[in-house]
C-alpha cells in the first residue's frame, strides 16, 4: 500500500495483526486507535491472560502485597479488537501476508506488529529443570507457583544469577523472612548491568539484609529426591547446599523461533528494525508492512552511533510501541524515529535503583553525588569523554538532569561541582565491568553492532 | 526593557492583581540579567531544568558576597536554616526525618486519616455564615481553616494563634524581595520574629516531650524513627518551617480558587454538580494562580550555561514559577483556566528535591474547601474585582475577598 489513497484505506478499513499480547502489544493497539485507525485489529497471544504487568511479579506479588491476578495492565481506552488468547503464532508467510497459528488457522494482515518479547532462560539441564522446586520468573503463572511455594516457608531458597530479577527475588525472600542463598558467577550482583564499583554496593545491601551471597561461583548441578523434589544444589567451589526452592534467573531468550524460515531478520538476538520500527528481512532490506516493538526488538540508536540496541525495559516497550503504531499508519514524511533514552528501575532491599543511558558501555564512573558507603548516591558513567549513563540509588530526583547530559553528549566528567559532592566524587574511577567476553546474568541492555541480520552466531555480551 | 525595570515591575504592587502580562514580557528573555541583581528565569523548561540541576544550591551561605546584600540574613545558631534552605545531604536527612511521622513510607495514611477532621472543620466554619449575606472569605474561612489544620497536625494549641500569627506573617514577608524596603530594618524585624517563634516552639516541644500526643511535634521530638533523631536546633527550625509554610500558602490557594471560580461561574456550577472535578481543578489552580509565585533564593555552585546565558557561581537566581506555568511553549492556551487540562505538570509546588513537602495536605485542604464552598453558598458573588491584594510578591494572594450570597444550603443537602 502506497500513496495517500491506500493509506487512507488502510487507516479506515485495513487489517492490523499484533502478535504478542503483553505490554508492547497492548500499548501499540491503543495507540493505533488513538491515532484514528478504524479497521480491524487482532491481538494474538500465547498466554491465556489479558495483558498484565510483569515488574510487580518480582516485587509486590512475591511479597503477597499484590495478587498475581490483579496485575492486569490498566486500559487507556476502548480497543474494539479481536483477541486470540492462549494460542501461539507458529509461522509467518511474508508474501501472502498471513500469520499461522498453533490451532492451524491463519490470520491475514495488511500490517503486522511483532511484540513477542522474551522468555526466561531455563535451567540448562532439562531433567534438573523438571525437579519440583525449580522455578523461573517471567509470567503470571510462574509468579503464582513461586509464591505458593514461598508461602509454604521453604528451608532455604537458592537464587541462581544476581541480575535485577534475581536480586529482587532475593530481596522479597528476605522481606518474607526466608533464608536465601544467591549464587552469582560474576564478582558481585548487578555487575553486568552497573559495573563493579556500583555492584559492590549491591553486594553490601544483600549481605546487610542477611542474604548468603556467594560470588564467583556457579551452580553446577541440582539434585532431587526419589519423588523428584529438589533437595540439594552443587556449587563450582565444591560446596553443596540443602535447598528446596531454586529460582533460575539467568536472563532471557528472545521469542523469535516462530519466525524461523520466514525470511524476516529474526534470530537469537531479536528482530532487527530501523529507527522507525520497521523490521528488516534477512537480506537487510527493510520491510514496509512489518513493525517491531518491545523486548524482542533491536533497533539502531543515535546515541550509540546507530549501533543496534536491545532493551528489556518497561518504558522502552511503551515508547517503542507508540512509535511503531504511529509509523504503521502514517506516510513516510510523518513518521517518527524511536529515540528513547534507555531507562530502567528496580527496587530491592528497600532501595530504589534507577538508571538512564547504557551504563555497561561506560569505561569510567564518577560518584557525582552522595556516597557509596551510605548506599545513597548518583553514579555518572563516561564513555570516550562523554556522559553515557547514570544510576541513582535512592536519589531518583536527580536522574533527569543526567539524562539531559546524556542526550546532549555532555563531556565526561561533567565540569563544575554539585550539591552533595564528597571526596569520592572528585575524580572518576574505572567502572569495572567484567570482561565483555564473559557472560553475566541478565544485562538488560545489549548493543549488537551494525548488522541488521543475525547470520553471525555470536554470544551476546553485556557490553558492546 | 532593562532588568532593573523588569525587577521593579515584578515587585511593583500595582501589578499584584494581574502580574501575568509582566511575566509574558519577561519570557521574551528566558534568563534576564543586567549588571547587578538576580538572574531572573521565567520560562518553563529553563525553570524545570534548574530545579533538577544539582549545581544549583538552596543554601544562602553559597551566595557570593554581592548577592548576599539582597537577602534578609537568617544566621542564628539557635535556629539554623531549615531544610527548605539546605542542600543534600543535610536536606535529605532532615526531610526524611520530617517525613517519618507525616507520609510514606512510614506513615502513609496520615493525610488520608485527616479527611474527616478537615471536613468537620470546614463544615463548622461554613455554618458560621448562616445568618449573614456577606463574608470576607479570607478572614472568615481561607485563613482560619489551614491554620487550624496545621495546629492540629503539629500539636500547636489553636488558642496561641494570635501569638504566632504575627511571627509567621513577618517571616513570610521576609521572603518578599521588595527593593523599596529598608533592608537593615527588615533584617532586624525578621530576626526578632525568628527568635521569638523559636522560643515559643522550644517551650512547646519541651511540653510534648513530657506529655506526648499523636501529633507531629511529639513524634519528631521523640524521634524513634529508623533514621535517628533531629538535634534540638534542627527540630526548632523544622517546626518553624512547617508552621509558617502550612500557614501562608494554603490560604492563598483557597482564596485564589474561590476568586477564579467566581470569575468562571460555569466552572463553579460544574464543581457543585460534580465534586470529582475538584482534583484536576486544584491542579489547574496551582498552575493558573500559584500561591508561591517565585523562588528568589537559589545560587549556582558552579557556572551554569542556560538559554545562552552563563549564570556565574554565587549569583542570586530567581525562578518565576508563575511565569513558567503560563509558558506557551509548555501549555496550550496557557492563559485559559481549564479545570480539565491534560498533562498538567505545573510548577506550583516547585519540582525536584525541594518540591513541596506539604503538597498532599495542601491539595486535600483545597479540594475539600472549594467543593464545600461551591456546594453550600447560594448564588455567591464577588463584591470587589480585583480584590485588595497582600503586598507580598512571592506569596501572592488577596488580603480580603468580600463575597455576597443569598443564603446557605444545608450541610448534607
Ligand atoms: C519479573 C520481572 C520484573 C521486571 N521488572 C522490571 C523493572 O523493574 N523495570 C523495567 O524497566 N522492566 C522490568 N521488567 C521488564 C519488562 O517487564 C519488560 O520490558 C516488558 O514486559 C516488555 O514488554 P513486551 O511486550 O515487549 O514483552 P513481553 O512482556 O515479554 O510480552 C511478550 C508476549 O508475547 C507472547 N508471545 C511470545 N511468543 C509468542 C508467539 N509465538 N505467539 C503469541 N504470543 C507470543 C509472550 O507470551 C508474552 O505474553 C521486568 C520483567 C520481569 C519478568
Ligand atoms: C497551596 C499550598 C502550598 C504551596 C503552593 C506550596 C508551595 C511550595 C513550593 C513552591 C515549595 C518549593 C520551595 C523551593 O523549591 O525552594 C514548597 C516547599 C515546601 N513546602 Fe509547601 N506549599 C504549600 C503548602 C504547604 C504546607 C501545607 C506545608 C506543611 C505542611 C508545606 C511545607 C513545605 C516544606 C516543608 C517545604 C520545603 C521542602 C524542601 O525543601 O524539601 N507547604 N512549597
Amino acid at each position: 500500500m502506497s500513496g495517500n489513497g491506500s493509506l487512507e484505506a488502510l487507516r479506515r478499513s485495513g487489517r492490523i495483526v499484533i502478535v504478542g499480547a503483553s505490554l508492547a502489544g497492548l500499548r501499540a493497539a491503543e495507540a493505533l486507535r488513538e491515532e484514528g485507525f478504524t479497521g480491524s485489529l487482532t491481538l494474538i497471544g500465547d498466554e491465556p491472560h489479558e495483558p498484565y504487568d510483569r515488574p510487580p511479579l518480582s516485587k509486590q506479588v512475591l511479597l503477597g502485597k499484590a495478587d498475581a491476578d490483579r496485575t492486569a495492565l490498566p486500559r487507556h481506552r476502548e480497543l474494539d479488537a479481536e483477541w486470540r488468547l492462549g494460542v501461539a503464532a507458529t509461522g509467518l508467510d511474508m508474501t501472502a501476508r498471513r500469520v499461522r497459528l498453533a490451532d492451524g488457522t491463519e490470520v491475514p494482515y495488511d500490517r503486522l506488529m511483532i511484540t513477542t518479547g522474551v522468555r526466561a532462560r531455563p535451567w540448562p539441564h532439562p531433567l534438573e529443570a523438571e525437579l519440583d522446586g525449580v522455578f523461573v520468573l517471567r509470567t503470571r503463572q510462574d509468579a503464582v507457583a513461586l509464591n505458593r511455594r514461598l508461602t509454604a516457608v521453604p528451608r532455604r531458597v537458592l537464587v541462581i544469577g544476581a541480575g535485577f530479577t534475581g536480586s529482587e527475588i532475593a530481596s522479597a525472600c528476605r522481606e518474607l523472612g526466608l533464608e536465601v542463598t544467591v549464587a552469582e558467577r560474576g564478582p558481585a550482583p548487578l555487575v553486568g548491568a552497573l559495573g563493579g564499583v556500583v555492584a559492590q554496593v549491591a553486594a553490601d545491601l544483600q549481605r546487610a539484609h542477611g542474604v548468603d551471597l556467594r560470588c564467583g561461583v556457579m551452580v553446577t548441578g541440582l539434585e532431587g529426591d526419589s519423588a523428584g523434589r529438589l533437595r540439594r544444589a552443587h556449587l563450582s567451589d565444591g560446596t553443596t547446599l540443602d535447598v528446596d526452592v531454586a529460582v533460575v534467573s539467568l536472563g532471557a531468550t528472545r521469542n523469535t523461533e516462530w519466525l524461523a524460515g520466514s525470511g524476516l531478520g529474526a534470530g537469537p538476538r531479536g528482530i532487527a528494525c530501523d529507527a522507525g520500527c520497521r523490521a528488516f528481512d534477512i537480506r537487510g532490506i527493510v520491510t514496509d508492512d512489518i513493525f517491531v516493538a518491545g523486548d524482542v526488538a533491536r533497533s539502531p540508536h543515535p546515541l550509540f552511533n546507530y549501533q543496534f540496541l536491545s532493551l528489556e525495559h518497561w518504558g522502552n516497550a511503551v515508547a517503542q510501541a507508540e512509535t511503531a503504531a504511529h509509523n504503521m499508519i502514517n506516510a513516510s514524511a510523518d513518521r517518527r524515529p524511536h529515540v528513547w533514552v534507555p531507562a530502567f528501575w528496580s527496587s530491592q532491599f528497600g532501595v530504589s535503583i534507577k538508571s538512564v543511558g547504557v551504563p555497561s558501555l561506560g569505561d569510567e564512573v564518577l560518584i557525582a553525588q552522595g556516597s557509596l558507603a551510605e548506599h545513597r548516591f548518583t553514579g555518572v558513567y563516561g564513555y570516550q569523554g562523554r556522559v553515557i549513563a547514570a544510576v541513582t540509588f535512592d536519589q531518583t530526583k536527580w536522574l533527569e538532569h543526567y539524562q539531559g547530559l546524556i542526550e546532549t553528549a555532555a563531556p565526561f566528567p561533567p565540569p563544575g561541582t554539585t550539591v552533595d559532592r564528597r571526596a569520592e566524587g572528585l575524580r572518576p574511577v574505572p567502572a569495572d565491568f567484567p570482561d565483555p567476553s564473559l557472560p553475566t546474568h541478565g544485562p538488560t541492555v545489549t548493543l549488537s553492532g551494525y548488522s541488521p541480520t543475525d547470520r553471525r552466531i555470536t554470544f551476546t555480551p553485556a557490553r558492546a | 526593557m532593562t532588568q532593573g525595570s523588569m525587577l521593579r515591575k515584578i515587585t511593583d504592587y500595582a501589578n499584584r492583581a494581574d502580574p501575568y502580562p509582566v511575566y509574558a514580557e519577561l519570557r521574551k528573555t528566558p534568563v534576564l540579567h543586567d549588571e547587578e541583581g538576580p538572574y531572573i528565569v521565567s520560562t518553563y523548561w529553563e525553570i524545570h531544568g534548574l530545579l533538577h540541576d544539582p549545581r544549583l544550591s538552596s543554601d544562602a551561605r553559597n551566595l557570593g558576597p554581592q548577592a548576599v546584600e539582597n537577602l534578609a540574613d537568617e544566621e542564628d545558631p539557635a535556629l539554623p536554616p531549615a531544610f527548605l534552605r539546605l542542600d543534600p545531604p543535610e536536606h535529605d536527612r532532615l526531610r526524611r526525618l520530617a517525613m517519618t511521622p507525616f507520609g510514606p513510607p512510614h506513615t502513609p495514611r496520615r493525610i488520608h486519616a485527616m479527611r474527616g477532621e478537615l471536613s468537620r472543620i470546614i463544615g463548622e466554619l461554613v455554618d458560621e455564615f448562616a445568618d449573614r449575606d456577606r463574608i470576607d472569605l479570607v478572614d472568615d474561612f481561607s485563613y482560619p481553616f489551614p491554620v487550624t489544620v496545621i495546629c492540629r497536625l503539629l500539636g500547636v494549641p489553636r488558642e496561641d494563634e494570635p501569638r504566632f500569627h504575627h511571627w509567621a506573617e513577618t517571616l513570610a514577608a521576609s521572603l518578599d524581595p521588595d527593593p523599596d524596603e529598608d533592608a537593615a530594618e527588615r533584617r532586624r524585624v525578621t530576626q526578632q520574629a525568628r527568635s521569638e517563634l523559636g522560643l515559643y516552639l522550644a517551650e512547646l516541644i519541651e511540653e510534648r516531650r513530657r506529655a506526648p500526643g499523636d501529633d507531629m511535634l511529639s513524634a519528631l521530638a521523640a524521634g524513634h524513627g529508623p533514621e535517628g533523631q533531629m538535634t534540638q536546633a534542627e527540630l526548632l527550625s523544622t517546626a518553624a518551617l512547617l508552621l509558617v509554610a502550612g500557614h501562608e500558602t494554603t490560604v492563598n490557594l483557597i482564596t485564589n480558587g474561590m476568586l477564579t471560580l467566581l470569575r468562571n461561574p460555569d466552572v463553579l456550577k460544574q464543581l457543585r454538580e460534580r465534586p470529582h472535578l475538584a482534583v484536576p481543578l486544584v491542579e489547574e489552580l496551582l498552575r493558573y494562580e500559584p500561591p508561591v509565585q517565585l523562588l528568589p533564593q537559589r545560587t549556582p555552585l558552579a557556572d551554569i550555561d542556560i538559554a545562552g546565558v552563563t549564570i556565574p557561581k554565587g549569583a542570586s537566581v530567581w525562578l518565576v514559577l508563575a511565569s513558567g506555568n503560563r509558558d506557551p511553549q509548555r501549555f496550550m492556551e496557557p492563559d485559559r483556566f481549564d479545570p480539565r487540562r491534560k498533562d498538567n505538570q505545573h510548577l506550583g509546588f516547585g519540582s525536584g528535591i525541594h518540591s513541596c513537602f506539604g503538597a498532599p495536605l495542601a491539595r486535600l485542604e483545597a479540594q475539600l474547601a472549594l467543593t464545600e464552598l461551591a456546594r453550600r453558598l447560594d448564588n455567591p458573588r464577588l463584591l470587589a474585582d480585583p480584590p485588595e491584594y497582600r503586598r507580598n510578591a512571592v506569596l501572592r494572594g488577596p488580603r480580603h475577598l468580600p463575597v455576597a450570597f443569598d443564603g446557605l444550603r444545608g450541610r448534607d443537602a
